[in-house]
């Protein structure tokens, strides 16, 4: 039998008045995912995981962690799920220990017998007996991980986890992450710091005012967003000239004389026959390398666009088409 | 978390669906949240209230050693015959405000102060489901307003009879009843006064529940009592008094008649019942169906 999906949401909205924080989100977690979920501040990331751990009621729509409805069926959805929406908190008058004991309580099947371990994992052992009210941010995060592993979970939800850690606490944060996963546990990680998630991330979905606006693989995602080449030659202005003129050479970008050269976007059928045309026209090519989009390119190509090109873009689902919108931002 | 690549394996990610999972009780929330009241200071404040009033009305009747008190009241005037009467008279002065507002103190803030810290998500997220919590979080504020009321009657009892002696007493009734049956009647008396105690609690968890702030929860509830207590003063409403939550708080005057008169223990029983059952029903409704977003 197929194992439910971690993570399946479906025409998720939540409307505070007239305010609508999340617009008809779907959602596709797959097992084995580290699946990054990105936005801009504000976008409805947040607010989307609430719905997905039934922190919140959606206006509309549904969500599913392993086939069960949190709304439904209450905790017992949240068996093999763990994680925090923004910042994890804890009671600040319990030393950190305590704190996993009471929430280790709360979970049963074994979580006490775990909290020597996860404290370890965490390297928060030391400070077990201190409270929590005088941990550090970083503190509270590595505590945070450590009550989700408590759970022993299948599904990791992780809201912005290295958000206010050092360089050495968000590389560690990573370290981590990426460690979890290797073990087999799928992760769900909403983030804006676009590096970690290129870093981390297989699959990611990206929302922008409440609506996804791409959701897939990050690979193709940046094929999406074409291949793109870099050109420095002996004679810039003409290259400009010959790259413009010759078929399935695209979006060529530059104003000589410039230590850059040009860019251009094509594939490698037309960048040969670009060589072969610079060449026959005595311009020599100094370098020809490929470029691939960097993922804070296509972020922001696809969250920068105006708001009602989106909506003319939008499709009959309310999802709009990612290759017109990074077409038209590029 | 510099060496994180050589820390030990994480655990095992759990079997599929938790088929054989046995899920925390409500028993266990329970402990939890006493745990909690435990190690904060606030809960401290009020069960401070309820040591301190007694032993203050003890010292100052010791100091002015005068034997005339209290007009009707046929307890004030035993106050330096029997420690028993001092119980009796500090649950007659308790009773109006300060225990509710003790009860009012935990109750308020027990769900209020979760929401606000945000920690009502962390719990929310485990293996516990809303009801258990919301059940946990309402006997923990029952449970603490019991032990206030017992622990000042305690109090009461143990320097009345240091300084007055364990005799017999006479109850409203005039009926002189012997020193451990005096002690019985007052134990009794408190367990009584506990039905519209624990109701204005209940009303504490609704606020708490509601108003998602523990200032406002708790100043709300004591206000109702106030205000109870207010209409029930005012001339040409006493056809509504006995309706009043805050009439309840003597009902446990018919105990210490003879014969026990058990009409007022009663009334009040179905009457709080009346308040603190749609109370707790609607804060259970209200917990169940929120958005949990604070912190």
């Amino acid at each position: 039998m197929t194992e439910a999906p971690p993570v399946k949401a479906r025409g998720l909205v939540k409307r505070y008045d007239e305010v609508v924080a999340v617009d008809h989100i779907d959602l596709n977690v797959q097992v084995g995912d580290v699946y990054g979920f990105l936005g801009p501040n504000g976008a409805g990331k947040t607010t989307t995981l609430r719905m997905a751990l039934g922190l919140i009621m959606p206006t509309e729509g549904t969500v599913e962690l392993f086939g069960r409805d949190p709304l439904r069926e209450g905790a017992r959805a949240l068996e093999g799920v763990a994680g925090f929406v923004e910042a994890p908190r804890f009671y600040p008058y319990l030393t950190g220990r305590k704190n996993l004991e009471l929430l280790a309580a709360l979970d049963g099947d074994g979580a006490n017998e775990r909290i020597d371990e996860v404290l370890q994992i965490v390297e928060l052992s030391p400070r077990g007996g201190h409270r929590v009210g005088g941990y550090s941010h970083g503190m509270r995060q590595r505590l945070g991980i450590a009550a989700a592993l408590l759970r022993k979970p299948r599904l990791l939800i992780l809201d912005e986890p290295a958000t206010g850690l050092d360089p050495a606490g968000m590389r560690d944060m990573r370290l981590l992450i990426r460690r979890l996963a290797d073990e087999g546990i799928t992760v769900l990680l909403s983030s804006h710091q676009l590096p970690e998630v290129q870093e981390l991330c297989d699959r990611v979905a990206i929302v922008d005012r409440g609506r996804v606006v791409y959701e897939g693989a990050l690979a193709d995602l940046r094929r999406q967003g074409g291949a793109g080449y870099r050109l420095r030659s002996t004679d810039d202005t003409r290259a400009l000239a010959i790259a413009r003129a010759q078929a399935g050479v695209e979006h060529v970008i530059g104003t000589p004389p410039t230590p850059h050269g040009l860019s251009f976007q094509a594939d490698e059928q037309h960048v040969g026959a670009l060589s072969l045309a610079l060449g026959a026209a005595g311009v020599g090519i100094l370098a020809l390398t490929p470029e691939l989009a960097t993922l804070e390119d296509l972020f922001f190509r696809l969250t920068e666009t105006n708001g009602a090109a989106g909506s003319e873009q939008a499709g009959a689902d309310g999802r709009e088409d990612p290759t017109e919108r990074l077409a038209q931002a590029s | 978390m510099s060496s994180v690549a050589a820390s030990p394996a994480v655990p095992a990610p759990g079997g599929a669906g938790g088929l054989s999972f046995k899920r925390p009780s409500t028993l266990t929330a329970y402990r939890w949240e006493l745990r909690k009241l435990i190690s904060q200071k606030r809960t401290y404040m009020g069960l401070g209230l309820a040591v301190i009033l007694p032993i203050v009305f003890v010292v100052f009747q010791n100091v002015h050693q005068r034997h005339d008190h209290g007009g009707n009241n046929p307890f004030a005037r035993q106050i330096t015959q029997s420690g028993l009467a001092t119980p009796v008279l500090m649950l007659l002065f308790l009773s109006v405000f300060m225990l509710p507002l003790i009860a009012a103190l935990v109750a308020g803030d027990i769900v209020a102060a979760e929401d606000g810290n945000g920690t009502l998500k962390t719990i929310l997220t485990r293996s516990v489901d809303r009801g258990q919590v919301f059940a946990a979080k309402a006997l923990a504020a029952v449970t603490y307003a019991t032990i206030a009321v017992f622990l000042s009657a305690a109090v009461a009892t143990v320097g009345g009879v240091a300084s007055w002696g364990f005799n017999q007493i006479t109850t409203y009734s005039g009926t002189v009843v012997s020193a451990p049956e005096g002690l019985l009647l007052v134990f009794a008396a408190n367990a009584c006064y506990l039905i519209p105690l624990l109701t204005v609690a209940s009303i504490g968890v609704l606020l708490s529940t509601v108003t998602r702030n523990s200032a406002a929860a708790v100043v709300g509830t004591v206000g109702i009592v106030i205000l109870l207590f207010i209409v029930g003063q005012i001339p040409g409403l006493e056809g509504i008094k006995p309706y009043l939550l805050t009439e309840q708080f003597e009902n446990w005057h018919g105990l210490l008649r003879t014969p026990t008169d058990w009409a007022p223990i009663w009334h009040s029983l179905w009457l709080c019942a009346l308040y603190a059952v749609p109370a707790l029903f609607a804060g259970y409704l209200v917990f169940l169906r929120r958005d949990v977003a604070g912190g």
